[in-house]
């Protein structure tokens, strides 16, 4: 009785043990693409770059974790005044930022930080605004620089923006990568120390992670930032395995040595959609792919052709044998998941006959001569360019029309497209923001100038109006019935036919859990844990 | 030996200029420039590209583009990354290490191999065992490294689980900063229990891809040359002496065949450097041959300029270094004889 009263007491203290060891720390592996440029979004354009320091990093307001929304971020709440002109951003307080081996904070997020933050991509004259080469690209496209008036510290937790005019879409721009929220404490110290550099290469922010180390081209190492005032991250460390071949990714994958990885080939999603280890979800990008017709140039310039040559090509053949099924047919500008978009718009069925019928009305004479230009590369928004081209010359061939297929080194392309040389081209656009001005405005008038980005050359007086109008809004009611209306005199007007918007797939490992994809391609593990 | 060395050294000079003018004609022949390529869809504005263009010294005419190049190089300055603004060589001396590691393995795993198994075809010629080896090397010599590489990945590593799949250690269990660069010591450094074995295996795959070939070569010049000292008048000596099998073939015939697969083993370092492109890429090895093909699409003029320039400076000075070692070891090359 005595011993057995003994074991008893060893059962239940090795139970009282196990009880009260510490946790395994749980490390969460990403196999990533490549490597970032450096970790100060500003300076970056690449998915990449931005991918590499999200985890870092703060903005003013964020887009919600796995939507297109915008959010409270570092500001707390705004306050939109004098005719829109005005945005007062009330800060949040008590924000620390990260500690690193260099910097030790000694004080809270503030205004200052914000004004740093921006200053240095505006002001030419800053401290930093030559470190790295000093290209602020996103800044720079968003037209943030004519678009601020002024930037005001009115103390040390509320920030005065004023623009030179309403801009609906400016609270999506703020909540962008570029915007990220630097801490100009570490900016001073990094001065003293005169090693300006270091601020884009060990980041130091507010975000979920903080940076531990990067070696080119293998790893980025972050660790939980356990003082964070959003959403926490759920594991202790987070990893980038930075692994660009993609078979090798999804080895990896299968192999337990990443839990999540980005972009797998469409050839391997049936695969790895029959694998009970891993789980694989998709969302449709926020992107299109179309083919323009140069509206300059006859007989585009006449509508009834452009319908017809929408009504001559079979885009669902296209969507299942070049997109494998990673696409949906676009009958829009802008994609489904886009608030303002308009279902009520019917495509142009494929319809052969009625296409060369058209035609003749339209009085071109068979056979009619074209060019069709294909990109040389591989895009978010157009897996083969050239197999699509091949495609439509063949279908195009069924209506009457012979097209020549022309293709330049990518730079040169989007550069003689852009002046306007081709008849036809195929060229597409990924979101930056969610907002549908940043897809409209790929057929305004500013762009459709020589050199401008709308390669349809299309000028709508009416579409062009109501753009400019939505832009300076701020009632998201009114924005939508305009962009609505948009829809659908680009839809008559046709100055393209719209291909496709390619579905985003992403691959994880079953034990992966909370994961949100976002409609921008770009990631964020706050909130993931591991099973 | 000063003079022959001097006259060597000499040569190399001519080399170094052509490659200058080769790699900076080279990459500006392919369309396209840094600042095009990073624009995208987007578009830049005619003052933005232009303020770009003069930013990275491209608005200047092409010979003084180069003169400004060379002048640099000349001055150990071998520029900085358009894409990631670092010094191109501090960039490069960050991943050499990986590459030399892998390149280095990969020649010591050939030549462990290559040189008994082309020594025993050659003894036992015609047998079944030479047949096969030579078959097997044919095959190996011919081996595409990217498909062989994922093959490998997918059976051994995928299938039957014998190795990790691909990087330098396991990024869960080990972390430490690299202190040299090469992990198999780094490892060591770090003290960390496993890591050095760790880091071995990893190293598996990536040096049966890159050292196949090499692999292949070897066992083939060792056979035939050992054919043709088999036959030689001392060969036959050192048998009639009575001496056992093994110091007959061993220590005199070898020997003296090894020497044309020295020159084979020093080749297979410069080839084994562009093999490690490929290698790099697919096991994700964080080497200069990855850096260098990712700077060809970016058109990162300078880290492209600088990382060949750097790369030709070492297989050059390793092909010097094999001359003068010639020259030592047999002094009629030295005299021109």
């Amino acid at each position: 009785m005595h011993s057995k009263a003994r074991r008893l007491f060893a059962a239940g203290f090795a139970v009282f043990c196990i009880g009260t060891l510490p946790a395994a720390a749980k490390t969460l592996v990403y196999c990533s693409e490549g490597s970032p440029e450096n970790f100060t979004p500003a300076v970056n354009t690449t998915g990449t770059s931005f991918d590499g320091a999200r985890p870092v990093y703060n903005q003013l307001v964020e887009f919600e974790r796995g939507s297109a929304k915008v959010v409270p971020g570092l500001a707390e709440s705004w306050e939109i005044t004098e005719g829109g002109t005005v945005i007062t951003f009330k800060l949040r307080k008590a924000v620390k930022f990260h500690s690193s081996a260099t910097f030790k904070p000694t004080r809270d997020f503030n205004a200052d930080d914000v004004l740093w933050t921006f200053n240095r991509q505006w002001k030419p004259d800053h401290p930093f605004a030559k470190v790295s080469g000093g290209k602020y690209d996103y800044f720079s496209d968003m037209k943030m620089g004519t678009l601020m008036k002024s930037l005001d510290k009115v103390d040390d937790y509320t920030v005065k923006l004023t623009l030179s005019e309403p801009n609906a879409p400016m609270m999506a721009n703020l909540a962008m990568d570029f915007a990220s929220i630097h801490s100009a404490e570490y900016a001073d110290s990094l001065v003293k120390a005169g090693k300006l550099e270091l601020m884009d290469q060990q980041p130091i922010g507010t975000g979920p992670f903080a940076f531990v180390t990067y070696q080119k081209d293998a790893v980025i190492r972050f660790k939980k930032n356990p003082d964070f005032w959003g959403e926490k991250a759920l594991v202790d460390d987070l990893v980038y395995a930075i692994t660009p071949d993609p078979t090798a990714r999804y080895s990896k994958l299968k192999a337990g040595e990443c839990h999540f990885m980005i972009a797998p080939r469409p050839a391997d999603l049936p695969e790895m959609q029959n694998d009970p280890s891993l789980k694989v979800i998709n969302q449709a990008g926020l992107n299109i792919a179309y083919w323009a017709f140069n509206v300059s140039k006859p007989p585009f310039d006449n509508k009834a052709v452009r319908q017809a040559l929408n009504m001559s090509i079979d885009k669902a053949t296209i969507i299942r044998d070049v997109y494998l099924g990673a696409g949906q047919a676009a009958k829009n500008l802008i994609p489904p998941i886009l608030w303002s978009y308009n279902d009520a718009v019917k495509d142009y069925a494929y319809d052969p006959e009625k296409a060369k019928t058209m035609l003749k009305e339209a009085g071109v004479t068979a056979p009619l001569e074209i060019d069709l230009w294909y990109m040389p590369v591989q895009r978010p928004y157009n897996p083969n360019a050239k197999r699509i081209a091949e495609m439509m010359q063949s279908d195009l061939a069924k209506v009457g029309v012979n097209a020549k297929l022309v293709t330049y080194e990518w730079g040169e392309y989007r550069k003689r497209a852009q002046q306007g040389e081709h008849m036809t081209a195929q060229l597409g656009w990924t979101g930056d923001n969610g907002d549908p001005d940043n897809f409209f405005f790929l057929r305004g008038c500013t762009g459709a100038r020589a050199g401008g980005q709308n390669i349809t050359k299309w000028c709508n007086q009416e579409y062009d109006d109501l753009l400019a109008k939505a832009a300076k809004l701020s009632d998201t009611g009114e924005r939508t019935k305009i962009y609505m209306r948009m829809q659908e005199i680009e839809h008559e007007e046709a100055p393209d036919l719209k291909i496709a918007h390619s579905v985003v797939y992403e691959t994880m490992r079953k034990e992966v859990e909370g994961y949100k994809q976002g409609p921008f391609g770009g990631h964020k593990f706050n909130g993931v844990d591991i099973k | 030996m000063v003079l022959y060395f001097l006259k060597r050294a000499a040569l190399t000079i001519p080399t170094f200029f052509a490659l200058m003018f080769l790699t900076f004609a080279a990459i500006r022949l392919v369309p396209g420039d840094p600042v095009e390529v990073r624009v995208g869809e987007r578009g830049i504005s005619p003052e933005r590209l232009a303020q770009f263009r003069h930013e990275l010294g491209l608005d200047q005419p092409v010979w003084k583009q180069f003169f400004d190049y060379v002048w640099a190089l000349l001055h150990g300055d071998f520029g900085t990354s358009v894409v990631t603004n670092e010094k191109v060589l501090t960039e490069f001396f960050t991943l050499f290490p990986a590459t030399v590691e892998l390149s280095l393995s990969a020649i010591l795993f050939a030549v462990m191999i290559g040189v008994p198994a082309g020594a025993i075809a050659a003894v036992k010629r015609g047998s079944w065992y030479d047949q096969t080896l030579m078959s097997i090397s044919v095959v190996g010599f011919s081996m595409p490294i990217f498909w062989w590489g994922l093959l490998l990945i997918m059976l051994v590593a995928e299938r039957l689980h014998l190795t990790p799949v691909s990087g330098r250690i396991d990024l869960i269990k080990f972390y430490f900063e690299p202190v040299t660069g090469f992990m198999l010591i780094d490892s060591v450094l770090s003290g960390q229990k496993g890591a050095l074995l760790d880091a071995l295996h990893h190293l598996v795959l990536p040096v049966i891809v890159l050292g196949t070939v090499p692999l292949a070569t070897i066992a083939r010049m060792t056979r035939s040359s050992m054919l043709e000292v088999l036959g030689e008048d001392y060969v036959r000596t050192a048998r009639a002496k009575g001496l056992s099998p093994f110091r007959v073939i061993g220590l005199h015939a070898l020997r003296n065949a090894l020497i044309p697969v020295v020159t084979v083993i020093g080749l297979s370092v410069g080839s084994s450097m562009a093999g490690a492109v490929l290698t790099e890429t697919i096991f994700s090895w964080p080497g200069v041959g990855k850096w260098l093909i990712e700077a060809i699409g970016r058109r990162d003029y300078p880290a492209l300029q600088g990382g060949v320039m750097l790369i030709s400076a070492i297989v050059i000075s390793v092909n010097l270094l094999v001359d003068v070692i010639y020259g030592v070891i047999n002094p009629r090359i030295r005299h021109g004889r």
